[in-house]
């Protein structure tokens, strides 16, 4: 079986609050200095997703796609150490600044260039945009059925069974290969590569396209969503801390304040 | 010529879910034309006289659309999409619309805003306003393509008042090409109030140290009448069940008073309760994020601060 995950380097969002910044007229986030670019979240669940259906059925291979900055090809390193095949990163000027129908149009023709693949899966959002739209438009460019927010995987034959994560149930949907998986955080954490497996991911092959290899008319990719601003919203509250010598002082007088405020 | 808003009616539990009538109030105020829903599903005709404010209804209802299946229902609202022809077509950001947003953009050869906050129409164009990054950003973005389509945070808009129902448009369904089949459905036990609609919420985070510890929170919500939610970082060690989780990937509450007892307060919990009316937090690191957003805190211990807090709003309650 052939899985392809697609991930994506993202500036890294775990910053505090106060050191996020945004360029307002270049409508770009602006990291802070010396943090390095990681792994979108949800993406590297993803590759833990591949790697457990591998480590059921050894004969799996899982390619990584990554689309994006030269830099994007840390991110692939990594889930090649976690344990993935191969890499592909996908980088050409006409790929900057695309909305997510443009990033799956590309994607997708990686993923149709790359030989017979059973099974896609993405992460359900990417954690700088935060849209969770390109895994489902993959899977429409591919004519494959997608099943969003996975929490398990399994595969028998070339039926999926896939667990989805709802906001009050857990719902079991089975499909036929080939299909298109977004997975969600509920699936566990991705699995922490040791020193040789480190190792042995500096000699596995990462191959390099361009829009030109893939085909693409970079025309189609022009955005459909135009971003017209970008900017840090004001948070004004005032926060009315409790005094009090002990705990119980401070609890009461909250509990007084609320009572005040008709909030119990 | 497009014109006018469609909206996709919900169904949760046999009626019309809140974030309905959310939706239709908002495509009221866009005054962009025409108001109209389309509802889908298995005996869902019998609803579409509860959805108000709408001038049409478009009722597709097949028994193969009994559970949502993103082939099933992308189909149906293409469908429907292709007889109304509207300008703007608008969704909750639920799990039906986070999963079907997407897919109809692409039938329709438009594109989705996904989890907007505020829509508004400017030189007859679409304009959203979208949380990024985490909540950390705020997105603005225009639509190239018609019709716009946008998915609608819940408890963003103001429900729409009265109206009357719309009239009833049957459209028709091939049931064929539905490629996924939902084998089975774990329903999340909850007890009391529904963390969606609870007047007050109190939840707790990582720095409660451990599922025993929920035990205090749990006293106060049932005190307070109210529901109990929790930070990811507990769901994802199992400390609580997922459906509790409050957040940007969780559930998006708006209650009167959300108390939250050591969460730090991340932007990404804070999109799911940031609609609070008043948020009280406790947590030992008076730097905490939480207090940012917070009404009223207690800097301190939740080990002595909780059980006191309970004892303390037993007491102001018995005085009446
Ligand atoms: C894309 C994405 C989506 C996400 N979605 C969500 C989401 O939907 N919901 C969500 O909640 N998170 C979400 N997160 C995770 C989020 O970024 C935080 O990691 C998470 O909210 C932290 O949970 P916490 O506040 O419980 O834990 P921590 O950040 O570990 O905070 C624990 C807090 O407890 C305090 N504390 C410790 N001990 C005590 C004590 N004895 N008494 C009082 N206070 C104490 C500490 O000071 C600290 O502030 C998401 C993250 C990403 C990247
Ligand atoms: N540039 C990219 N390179 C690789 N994968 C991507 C890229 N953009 C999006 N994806 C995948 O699509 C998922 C959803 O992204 P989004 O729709 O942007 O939220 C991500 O979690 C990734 O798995």
């Amino acid at each position: 079986m052939h899985i392809v995950v697609c991930v994506k380097q993202v500036p890294d969002w775990d910053i505090p609050p106060s050191s996020f910044k945004v360029d307002e007229a270049a409508k770009k986030v602006v990291p802070p200095p010396g943090v390095a670019a990681v792994t979108s979240q949800f993406d590297g669940i993803a590759v833990e997703g591949a790697m457990r259906i591998k480590d059921a059925a050894k004969d799996t291979k899982v390619t990584i796609l990554s689309m994006g900055a030269p830099t994007a090809r840390e991110v692939i390193k990594q889930a090649l150490a976690m344990g993935s095949d191969e890499g592909v990163l996908l980088v050409d000027d006409a790929f900057n600044n695309l909305d997510s129908a443009g990033a799956a149009m590309v994607l997708a023709a990686a993923i149709k260039k790359l030989d017979a693949v059973d099974l896609v899966l993405t992460g359900r959002q990417a954690v700088d945009w935060d849209t969770g739209v390109t895994g489902t438009l993959i899977a429409e460019i591919l004519n494959a059925p997608v099943i969003t927010f996975a929490k398990s995987i399994s595969v028998v034959g070339t039926t999926i069974t896939v667990e989805r994560v709802l906001p009050d149930s857990f719902e079991t949907v089975e499909a036929s290969l080939p299909a298109v998986v977004t997975v969600s955080n509920e699936l566990g954490e991705p699995r922490y590569p040791k020193l040789p497996q480190i190792m042995a991911a500096g000699k596995k092959q990462v191959t390099t396209w361009t829009a030109a290899d893939l085909g693409v008319d970079t025309a189609a990719l022009a955005q459909k969503l135009t971003l017209e601003a970008l900017f840090v919203p004001l948070v004004d509250t005032k926060v009315e801390l409790m005094e009090g010598e002990t705990p119980e002082e401070q609890a009461m007088a909250l509990a007084r304040r609320l009572k005040e405020a008709k909030l119990i | 010529m497009a014109n006018g808003v469609l909206i996709l009616a919900e169904i949760v539990d046999g009626a019309i879910a809140p974030v309905t009538a959310e939706l239709v109030g908002a495509a009221q105020r866009l005054s962009a034309g025409p108001v109209s829903a389309m509802i889908i599903g298995s005996g869902v005709e019998a609803v579409a006289s509860k959805i108000l404010g709408v001038e049409k209804v478009y009722v597709v209802d097949h028994a193969a659309l009994a559970e949502y299946t993103n082939d099933g229902f992308t189909k149906a609202a293409e469908a429907v999409a292709k007889q109304a022809d509207p300008a703007v077509i608008l969704l909750g950001q639920t799990s039906e619309g986070r999963d079907l947003g997407p897919a109809l953009a692409y039938r329709l050869g438009t594109a989705v805003a996904m989890d907007t906050i505020a829509l508004e129409m400017k030189d007859g164009k679409l304009h959203t306003t979208r949380p990024a990054y985490g909540g950390n950003a705020r997105a603005v973005n225009s639509f190239t393509q018609m019709p716009a389509i946008a998915t609608v945070r819940p408890k963003s808009q103001d429900a729409a008042e009265g109206g009357g129902a719309g009239e009833v448009v049957k459209v028709a369904f091939d049931a064929s090409g539905i490629r996924t089949k939902v084998t089975d459905r774990k329903v999340a036990s909850s007890e009391g109030v529904r963390l969606e609609d609870a007047n007050v919420v109190v939840s707790g985070g990582r720095g409660l140290g451990g599922p025993e510890n929920f035990a205090g929170v749990e006293e106060l919500a049932h005190l307070l009448g109210g529901a109990v939610g929790a930070s990811r970082a507990v769901a994802d060690l199992g400390w609580r069940p997922v459906s509790e989780q409050v957040g940007l990937t969780g559930k998006v509450v708006s209650p009167t008073l959300y108390i939250a007892i050591a969460i730090s307060g991340a932007s990404q919990h804070m999109a799911g309760c940031s609609g609070s009316k008043n948020i009280v937090a406790i947590n030992k690191d008076a730097d905490a994020n939480i207090f940012k957003a917070a009404r009223f805190g207690i800097v301190g211990d939740f080990k002595t601060v909780l059980p006191a807090l309970v004892d303390a709003v037993k007491k102001v309650k018995a005085e009446g």
